[in-house]
């Protein structure tokens, strides 16, 4: 079994006890099994590999062959608690269209996005004048599957465009545990190589609820869910 | 209970005929009854004390309740013996596992061949036509007989998958999971076609006599043999016959006529020829338009998710092959997507083989695989 991914902790964190997950590109679904295992969730993978899937169904999971692209649409609205689409977002053909339907689908979306704003991509533009390539996005531009980068600023202007709300925030940097950040902070952008997004869709009659404080910890108390508890943690 | 039932020697391994009596007609989605009604079935293994552990087996067109043990009439291994089998998929040292012969069949489940107790003889065209929910209404007759409430696994292919579908719409109650291999939520238009085309052969030939082939000592066994021989095509994957016959010739050197020169040929003739020894022509009819009439959908306000909506707590395994150009991978998609918009808890694999349809019937080490993962969770989740 492959290494734990970083974000995987997070999410694990994140999810509610006894949730209902659908788990976008959930390749041979460790993330499910590691939440059905420590949250006791009820699971279903999309997962487009037939190996992931053999993977799943042999781990016991409910999972489904298909695309994110294309399949998310023929789920029910708010058939789930959660979806999560970690680090592929930018793999999709449509990920507008995609992160609309998470949120139409499930009440929160947890959104992990590799961000091309981070410092070592800019710099290597800079420095190299080629397409950066880093332990967050490794692959030459040839053969990439990440066809749609942002930056953390680009990602949350989709939010707001969308009429997402932000409940909360987490940098995540190779290994390192994860540092609850403000999306919109100047230094953010530079120096978070990965985010991971909890997002829900604001009610029409919500106030603005964009988290100003810019460099604290995100605080967005969710008067309708039981929001997850988060604690600051001690940095490592 | 006017019943009959025979344990075979061995042990674990039972079945009979059982005989509704005439208080307990089968009451058909036409509008007609079918009285006396016997449901000819085996059973491999034993059912626990908790009776959780009940797997009902469905069979193809063509298939029977000789699911797991040698077919008696042609002295070949069981249908699916690759999934039905000691450290098999579907082990009857775990499992009690029930396959039955659908009504209308041939095997020993009432059916054309049957005596019509108005006349004395055998029903031919004078039985009734029937639906893939009256062979499920017929099923669920002899699981409430035998004193099971809930089935651990309702599993078919092709048409059998048809039946597990019909399960899961008719009675969700009764299931605690279903898995349906290779099959579709209708019948398309290709595949009424190709039925039409053997239904056809068999009516076309001279023995076929209006039906009426039995009581009158012939078979219509050239029609028939046509009938399958046409199927059989639809069965294979274009990939598979090519690899498995190409060009090869049966002898050397053409015979400039119009013998079995090319191997495919000899192997169709064969396939006919055999098929006729096991099978009844009326059946075949009845059966092919059984299959013709299923469209879940149409049962249910046009809307598929509307057949799943009170099957909620059923889990679903969905399998096709990505071959399989009879029931292709897209009709088990929409199956699937429907089970989603239900909000049922499904699984869906298309697994990789350039086998054809009847890959469900062979050894496939993902569909082994996938079978296996699948039975053991719920399983787990069942408490067995």
């Amino acid at each position: 079994m492959s290494a734990r991914r970083e974000d995987f902790a997070e999410i694990l964190r994140l999810v509610r006890p006894g949730a209902r997950v659908l788990d976008v590109g959930c390749e041979d679904g460790e993330l499910l099994e590691l939440l059905t295992r420590e949250k006791q969730v009820d699971g279903q993978g999309l997962e487009i590999s037939p190996a992931g899937v053999a993977a799943c169904l042999a781990k016991g999971l409910a999972v489904v062959q298909g695309d994110g692209d294309r399949d998310l649409d023929h789920f029910p609205t708010r058939a789930f608690d959660y979806a999560i689409l970690s680090k592929t977002l930018q793999q999709m053909r449509e990920p507008r269209h995609v992160l609309s339907e998470l949120l139409r689908i499930a009440d929160q979306a947890i959104v992990s996005v590799p961000n091309f704003g981070h410092w070592r991509m800019r710099v290597s533009l800079m420095a190299r004048g080629r397409m950066p390539e880093t332990r967050a996005l490794p692959d030459p531009w040839w053969s990439t599957p990440n066809i749609h980068l942002c930056t953390l600023r680009d990602f949350t202007d989709l939010c707001r465009e969308l009429d997402l709300r932000v409940d909360a925030c987490a940098a995540l940097s190779g290994g390192k545990s994860a540092r609850p950040i403000q999306p919109d902070g100047l230094l953010e952008n530079w120096r978070s190589e990965t985010a991971l997004f909890l997002l829900s869709r604001r009610p029409e009659a919500r106030p603005e609820a964009t988290p100003q404080n810019l460099f604290g910890e995100v605080e967005l108390p969710k008067p309708d869910a039981p929001a997850p508890v988060r604690r600051r943690r001690t940095k490592a | 209970m006017d019943a009959s039932t025979e344990t075979v020697a061995g042990g674990e391994t039972g079945g009979g005929t059982w005989k509704f009596p005439a208080n307990k007609p089968l009451r058909l989605e036409s509008g007609a009854t079918l009285s006396p009604l016997e449901v000819a079935y085996k059973t491999y293994g034993r059912l626990n004390e908790a009776k959780t552990n009940a797997v009902l087996i469905c069979h193809a067109l063509t298939g029977d309740q000789h699911a797991g043990s040698v077919n008696p009439v042609t002295g070949r291994p069981g249908w699916w013996d690759s999934v039905i089998g000691p450290g098999l998929p579907l082990d009857p040292e775990r499992y009690f596992i029930i396959a039955t012969n659908v009504v209308g069949g041939c095997m020993g489940s009432t059916g054309p061949a049957s005596t019509n107790p108005k006349t004395g003889q055998p029903y031919g065209l004078a039985f009734p036509v029937i639906t893939i929910a009256d062979m499920v209404r017929a099923q669920a007759m002899l699981i409430e007989a035998l004193g099971i409430d809930t089935l651990f696994a309702v599993v078919g292919g092709s048409m059998g998958g048809m039946q597990v579908l019909q399960w899961a719409a008719d009675y969700p109650q009764k299931l605690f999971s279903a898995v349906c291999v290779a099959a579709a939520p209708r019948h398309s238009a290709q595949n009424i076609a190709f039925h039409e085309v053997g239904r056809q052969a068999i009516m076309a030939d001279p023995d076929w006599r209006g039906g009426a082939y039995e009581s009158q000592g012939v078979r219509p066994e050239k029609g028939l043999a046509v009938a399958r021989m046409a199927a059989h095509i639809t069965y294979l994957s274009e990939p598979a016959l090519q690899r498995k016959f190409g060009r090869e010739l049966q002898r050397d050197g053409l015979s400039w006529g119009f013998d079995a020169d090319f191997q495919v040929e000899s192997y169709l003739r064969h396939q006919g020829t055999s098929f006729v020894d096991r099978f009844d022509a009326n059946s075949y009819l009845y059966i092919t338009r059984a299959l013709d009439y299923f469209d879940l959908a149409a049962q249910h306000g046009g809307v598929l998710a509307q057949a799943f909506q009170t099957a909620r707590a059923v889990r679903f395994c969905v399998l096709s092959f990505s071959s399989d150009w009879l029931y292709p991978t897209a009709e088990s998609r929409d199956i699937v997507r429907a089970l989603n918009a239900a909000g049922c808890r499904a699984s869906f694999a298309e697994i990789e083989t350039d086998k054809g349809h009847d890959a469900f019937f062979l050894d496939e080490p993902q569909l082994d695989a996938t079978l296996r993962g699948f039975f053991a969770s719920t399983a787990q989740a069942r408490g067995l």
